[in-house]
C-alpha cells in the first residue's frame, strides 16, 4: 500500500476504483500478517466494520460525506469509545469496556471516519517506549528488535505498519512526537485545551493532550480539523476559533522566522539527525525562511518540572483505581488472608491497587504522593510549579522573535528493546525535547525526516505559539515537500 | 536528601500500595536517583516567580442549569467488580 492520504482515498471511491470494504480487507490482512510481531493492535472491530464501509462508501457516493469519509482509524487504548475495551494497558482495566465514547470520537464519527482497531500503549502512557503494556511489548516495524517509543507505541507502529491511515494517540510529556520520529510518521500534539480531553482517561490533567498520528501532514490536518474545537464536557477546552488547516497544507507560508535554540542541539545529540536536520533547515532558509539563533534557558530544568508536577498529578488521578466501581478487585479470600492491621476496607483498596498496576505505575504514584506529601511539597511541588512558569516565560519571548521553533523530537533514533528498562532516569531523558512544549502548553509536531545511517526514521520537531497548530502545519508540510 | 526504606513504606501507605520488600527496595533506589535528578532545580531562584497552575487563559463558562440524562443505573454498573441491581458492593468493612 502506498502512502495514500485520506483524500485521496475519498477521491478514489467517489470514481468508483476503490471499494472501502476492500480497503477494510486489505488493512485486516495487514494487521493479520504483521500484528503477531509488531503488537501494535489490541482490539478488530470485526462486528461493524464492513457494514459501516458501505455506508460510508454509500454518502461518498451520493456526495454527502464528511472529511474524514474513507480513512481507516486506530484509536490508543486511553481513549474511550462505547462498547469497547479502554485497558489503558493495565491489569487494572484489563476487563473494562468503556459506556461512553469520548468527544474525539464523537466528532470523527460525525465526520465519517471509520474505526477499525485498538492500539496498545505505555500502561496509563506512563513510558518512552511501549515495553510497560499489560499487552507486552511493541516492536518498531522498522526493525522489530527496536523499541517503537512511547507512550503510543501501537498508534504510531500501526501507522508506519499500514495497519490503519490514521490513529489518536495522547501526548503528555511527548507521547505522541516521541515514538512518531521512532516509527517515521506525523505527529501531532496540539496546544492543551484546543482538543477536547472528555474521554481520555487521565494520567496528568494540566499536561494531557490528544493528536493525530499519521502517514502526511495533510491527514494530521485534516484529522486536526475534526476534533479540535470547545466542548461543554471539558471545561479547558477552549473556544478560540480552529483554523483551515487544510489552507496551510495547500499555501504553506514559506517566509517564516524560524527560531534554532541553542539548548537543543547540544551533548546529548546524535551527529546524524543533527546534520540532517539543519540540511534541511538551510533549504528552508533558501526558500525564503529566515533562521534566528534563540535561546529557550530554562530547558535544563524541564525534565525535573515535568516529573515533579506530572507524578504528583497521576497520584491523584490515578486514586480512582480504588476496586469498587470498575477495574480489578482482589479476591476476598485474598483480602481475608492479608496480615495487616488495616481494615477489610482498605486491605481491598491496597491489594487491589497492588495487584492491578504494573511497576512504572507504582514507580510514579509512589514519586507523586512523596513529592505532594507534608514536608516535601514545597521543596517539590510548589518549587515546580514555579520553574514551570519560567520555562513557558522563555517560549513566549522566543516567539516575540520567531514564528516557528525548530528541534530534534529525540536525541536519538530508536534503541534496542530492553536496554534501558533498568534506569528509570535514563529513560526519562529520552523526552528532553519534547517535554517542554507540554509544560508550556504550547503545540509541536514531529515530521520524519528519513533513515540513518542504522536504517531506523529520525525526526524534527517544529513547536508553535499556542493555538497557533497552523504554523505547525505549514512547516511540516514545507519540510515534507523538500522530501518528495 | 534520600529516602529510607520506612519513608518509603509510609508513602505506599499513603498511596494505598500494599508493597513487597523487593519492590519497596527498588522503589527506594529509583526514587533516590530520581530525587537526586531534581535537586537540580534548587539552582534557581524562584522567591520572585509566582506559580503557574494553568497553562492557558481559560474563560469561565456556564452550563444551563437544566437536569440530562445520567447514566444508567445498567451501564454505570456493567464494569463493577461486584454489584446488585442498584449498588456496587463491596466486602463487609464493619468487623
Amino acid at each position: 500500500m502506498s502512502k495514500q492520504t485520506i483524500r485521496s482515498v475519498q477521491k478514489r471511491i467517489a470514481s468508483g476504483k476503490l471499494r472501502l470494504r476492500n480497503l477494510v480487507a486489505e488493512h485486516l490482512s495487514t494487521i493479520e500478517k504483521r500484528n503477531s510481531d509488531i503488537n501494535a493492535v489490541t482490539h478488530i472491530d470485526y462486528e461493524s466494520a464492513y457494514e459501516r464501509a458501505d455506508n460510508i462508501e454509500a454518502k461518498i457516493k451520493e456526495g454527502k460525506a464528511g472529511p474524514l469519509a474513507g480513512a481507516i482509524i486506530g484509536i490508543k487504548e486511553a481513549i474511550c469509545e462505547a462498547g469497547k475495551p479502554a485497558t489503558c494497558a493495565s491489569n487494572i482495566l484489563r476487563n473494562f469496556k468503556s459506556v461512553y465514547n469520548a468527544t474525539v470520537i464523537d466528532r470523527m464519527h460525525n465526520d465519517d471516519a471509520l474505526f477499525l482497531a485498538r492500539h496498545n500503549m505505555d500502561e496509563f502512557a506512563m513510558g518512552s517506549t511501549n515495553e510497560y503494556s499489560v499487552h507486552g511489548t511493541v516492536r518498531n516495524p522498522h526493525n522489530i528488535g527496536y523499541v517503537t517509543g512511547g507512550s503510543s507505541g501501537g498508534s504510531a507502529a500501526a501507522v508506519a505498519a499500514q495497519f490503519v491511515q490514521a490513529s489518536l494517540g495522547s501526548d503528555t510529556g511527548g507521547s505522541i512526537r516521541q515514538p512518531a520520529a521512532y516509527c517515521g510518521v506525523v505527529g501531532l500534539k496540539p496546544s492543551y485545551g484546543r482538543v477536547s480531553r472528555y474521554g481520555l482517561i487521565a494520567y496528568a490533567s494540566s499536561f494531557d493532550t490528544i493528536g493525530p498520528l499519521t502517514n502526511t501532514v495533510e491527514d494530521a490536518a485534516l484529522i486536526l480539523g475534526s476534533i479540535a474545537g470547545h466542548d461543554k464536557n471539558d471545561m479547558t477546552s477552549v473556544t478560540n476559533p480552529v483554523a483551515d488547516y487544510m489552507y496551510a497544507v495547500d499555501n504553506p507560508n514559506k517566509n517564516i522566522r524560524i527560531g534554532i535554540p541553542e539548548e537543543y542541539f547540544g551533548e546529548g545529540l546524535d551527529a546524524e539527525i543533527h546534520q540532517k536536520i539543519m540540511s534541511l533547515i538551510y533549504q528552508l532558509e533558501v526558500d525564503g525562511a529566515t533562521l534566528v539563533p534563540i535561546k529557550l534557558p530554562h530547558s535544563e530544568y524541564a525534565i525535573s518540572t515535568y516529573y515533579i508536577l506530572a507524578t504528583a498529578e497521576a497520584s491523584s488521578n490515578l486514586a480512582r483505581y480504588d476496586g469498587v466501581r470498575y477495574g480489578h478487585r482482589a479476591s476476598i479470600d485474598q483480602i481475608k488472608e492479608l496480615e495487616s492491621e488495616d481494615t477489610a476496607l482498605n486491605k481491598m483498596y491496597k491489594l487491589s491497587r497492588t495487584q492491578g498496576f504494573g511497576m512504572e505505575v507504582k514507580r510514579r504514584i509512589m514519586l507523586g504522593t512523596y513529592v505532594l506529601s507534608s514536608g516535601y511539597y514545597n521543596a517539590y511541588y510548589a518549587k515546580a510549579q514555579k520553574v514551570r512558569r519560567l520555562i513557558q516565560q522563555d517560549f513566549l519571548q522566543a516567539f516575540e522573535q520567531v514564528d516557528i521553533i525548530v528541534s530534534p523530537t529525540a536525541p536519538t533514533t530508536a534503541f534496542p528493546i530492553g536496554s534501558k528498562l533498568d534506569e528509570p532516569v535514563q529513560m526519562y531523558l529520552n523526552d528532553i525535547y519534547t517535554i517542554s512544549a507540554n509544560l508550556a502548553g504550547i503545540g509541536g509536531i514531529n515530521v520524519p525526516i528519513g533513515f540513518h545511517s542504522n536504517g531506523l526514521p529520525m525526526g524534527l520537531q517544529f513547536m508553535a505559539s499556542v493555538f497557533e497548530e497552523e504554523r505547525l502545519i505549514a512547516s511540516a508540510r514545507l519540510i515534507e515537500r523538500l522530501q518528495t | 536528601m534520600s529516602v529510607s526504606k520506612e519513608e518509603v513504606q509510609y508513602v505506599a501507605g499513603l498511596a494505598k500500595l500494599h508493597l513487597s520488600e523487593e519492590e519497596i527496595s527498588i522503589l527506594s533506589r529509583d526514587m533516590n536517583a530520581i530525587l537526586g535528578y531534581m535537586e537540580l532545580l534548587n539552582n534557581l531562584d524562584t522567591s520572585d516567580v509566582e506559580p503557574l497552575e494553568h497553562v492557558i487563559e481559560l474563560s469561565k463558562t456556564y452550563r444551563a442549569d437544566k437536569a440530562h440524562e445520567p447514566l444508567t443505573h445498567e451501564k454505570a454498573l456493567k464494569n463493577a467488580p461486584d454489584a446488585d441491581s442498584d449498588y456496587f458492593r463491596v466486602p463487609k468493612v464493619i468487623e
